[in-house]
């Protein structure tokens, strides 16, 4: 571990470096972006092909006793009797505009259902980010600062419980708990910071199980790296040190790894949304997958893949800022 | 990683590395007695899943309309003929939740066999041969990761139609990444070792060094990946069975069941609660038996 505290002594060649360590990062920027471009555009296609893959969603819009006249107007009014190739080019080309076509179901634009549902996702994650902040922290702070001790076990067990309980099944407990047993919160519904309470929480036992694990074990790496010692042998009491100095560096891997957590957190949201029927994004995309809603179930699988990779995206620019050799080194 | 230190690995006779290191591995996990607690759970179980005709009172789909919904056995109302009770259409919680371990299983070992038979395969080219091949390989991977798993299963599943080999397929297809990332990394430190390049050297085929030297070599992290892949893949199936679009409706496994409690939480909480139970000390005891494992395999990670 270098000493971060080390600041470069400025020389007549510092503002040149400056630059070109800029354009470096606007080169990294530039590619990942690349990238991130070319994982949508192969998730797009992926999930166009894998709905046609499938039945015939006009047989099921209609009932079954309808004509065959019948059936062939709908799918022209459907836009699907058009070519396989026209259909995917309209589909990728609608993309950069946001245009995701009307859904089959709602006889809306897709964009405007999935903008409908937005907010209550966001909702229901930013909570949920909370409540993985606040507890997760404290505890991984905790645990590393009394590793191997009473204290620390009873942590890494409430990990362990936390990463193997299937998010659904929190969520039944906790109903069973707070609604069925207390009368404390609501079993299900949307609205009120009481609706919200039970979800945000089931959301966040698994990530705070991971973040407070991964912190606990990458601080114990930290806490016996030189500049720590240094920085306890200036006499700092222990949490300052841990806070001040260790906290930082610690950081690196839990980001890392939150970021390739994101999509287990998203099958949570899907799973959380469905337990307290909520009404986000997650729910939208399991009712369109059984109605085999076409351009629907392509919007959604688009928008997980999207945060998915956007996420990503930012735990990649975010290491330059945590960790300073990275930002020389690249 | 194996329980040999890397010096005597390369003195063994070529092909004969981790020989025996098994009885070794068992015994560090048996000094451990959460792993011990953890694998007699997963033994009890397995035999569930294996015997469950046996063992199971009842046909875990007979109805009997006539006693729908009776508590278990220790709550009034209860009676020994159903010792967990009884839920919606009458049908015996017990046998149906000895059942649900069937599903669970199965489709847990499927995926983790499949899944690290990719990526054994995957990785072990990729880290042997490098080069173009390992940048590709290794692309796809970053792509595959990209990909929510649950997501791209419920879209699969969804749209492909329900069924266990489904399941297992789309599990066994979306995991295989881990697997290939840690056993690329071990063959490229493995690959200049001695015996590889003397075995090289007397003109053993790739494919032979491959499937004879570096393979058993890599035995021991993949067992524990497979372990944790296993956990990761029960939850997975229960959770595609939990939003109804896993297996078929008449298969019993423990995520359709809690759904159905669900429905029931307010009146009959046992119907959910068992099948939560027992999914819950299947992810639990393969989690710690991964987690021992590791710990054996891997005496670094032991001190965190």
């Amino acid at each position: 571990m270098s000493d971060i505290t080390l600041e470069q002594p400025p020389t007549p060649t510092a503002g040149r470096r400056h630059d070109h360590h800029a354009t470096r990062l606007l080169w990294f920027v530039l590619k990942r972006l690349g990238t991130a471009v070319f994982v949508l555009l192969c998730t797009a296609t992926v999930a166009f092909f894998l709905v046609r893959l499938s039945g015939d969603p006009v047989k099921l819009l209609l009932p079954p006793d309808a004509t065959a006249a019948q059936e062939s107007a709908l799918r022209s009014s459907l836009g699907l009797d058009r070519p396989l190739f026209t259909q995917y080019v309209d589909f990728i080309g609608g993309l950069p505009r946001l245009d995701f076509g009307n859904s089959l179901v709602y006889n809306q634009p897709v964009s405007r259902i999935l903008a409908d549902r937005l907010p209550a996702t966001i909702e229901l994650a930013a909570a949920a980010l909370v409540v993985t902040l606040v507890v997760a922290i404290p505890a991984g702070i905790f645990a590393a600062m009394r590793r191997g001790r009473g204290s620390d076990h009873a942590v890494m067990t409430g990990v362990l419980l936390g990463q193997s309980t299937p998010p659904f099944w929190v969520g039944i407990l906790l109903v069973l708990v707070f609604a069925v047993g207390l009368h404390a919160l609501p079993a299900s519904g949307y609205g009120t910071f009481a609706h919200l309470v039970l979800p945000a929480v089931t959301l966040a036992v698994y990530s705070v199980a991971v973040v407070a694990r991964l912190l606990r074990s990458s601080l114990i790496d930290v806490l016996s790296s030189d500049h720590i010692r240094s920085a306890r042998a200036k006499g700092f009491g222990p949490l300052k040190v841990v806070l001040t100095h260790g906290l930082r560096n610690a950081s690196l891997p839990v980001v890392t790894v939150v970021g390739l957590e994101v999509g287990s957190l998203l099958g949570g949201a899907i799973l959380t949304e469905r337990v307290f029927s909520w009404p986000g994004v997650g729910q939208l995309t399991i009712e369109a997958i059984s109605n085999r809603d076409f351009p629907l179930v392509q919007a959604t699988v688009l928008f997980f893949a999207a945060t998915f990779v956007v996420v990503n995206l930012l735990v990649d620019l975010s290491y330059s800022f945590l960790d300073p050799r990275v930002r020389t080194s690249r | 990683m194996t329980v040999m230190t890397p010096a005597a690995a390369d003195r063994v006779p070529a092909g004969t590395p981790t020989v025996g290191s098994g009885s070794v591995v068992l015994r560090a996990l048996l000094r451990n007695k959460l792993a011990v607690l953890a694998l007699a759970v997963l033994v009890l179980l397995l035999a569930a899943a294996l015997f469950a005709p046996l063992i199971a009172p009842y046909d875990p789909n007979s109805q009997d309309l006539l006693l729908r919904l009776r508590p278990p056995a220790w709550q009034d109302g209860g009676s020994g003929a159903h010792p967990l009770g009884t839920d919606q259409l009458g049908r015996d919680m017990l046998s149906r939740v000895i059942y649900g371990a069937r599903v669970s299983l199965l489709v847990g070992a499927g995926a983790a066999l499949l899944a690290g038979a990719i990526g054994t395969v995957v990785g072990l080219v990729s880290g042997y041969f490098g080069g173009w091949a390992d940048r590709v390989l290794m692309r796809l991977a970053d792509i595959q990761l990209a990909f929510p798993a649950l997501l791209l299963a419920l879209a699969i599943v969804g749209f492909l139609g329900s069924g266990l080999w489904y399941v297992i397929l789309v599990l066994g297809f979306t995991g295989w990444v881990s697997y290939a990332r840690v056993v690329r990394s071990e063959v490229m430190s493995l690959r200049s070792r001695d015996f590889i390049t003397e075995a090289r050297a007397i003109g053993v085929t790739d494919a032979t060094i491959m499937r004879r030297h570096l393979l058993p070599n890599v035995m021991a992290p993949l067992a524990t990946i497979a372990t944790l892949h296993v956990a990761a893949a029960v939850v997975a199936e229960a959770s595609l069975s939990y939003l109804g679009l896993g297996v078929p409706k008449e298969t019993v496994t423990w995520g359709s069941m809690l759904a159905d409690g669900q429905l029931y939480l307010g009146t009959s909480w046992w119907v959910a609660v068992f099948p939560g139970i027992a999914l819950m000390l299947t992810s639990l005891a393969i989690n710690i038996t991964g987690d021992a494992l590791r710990d054996v395999a891997d005496p670094k990670a032991y001190r965190r």
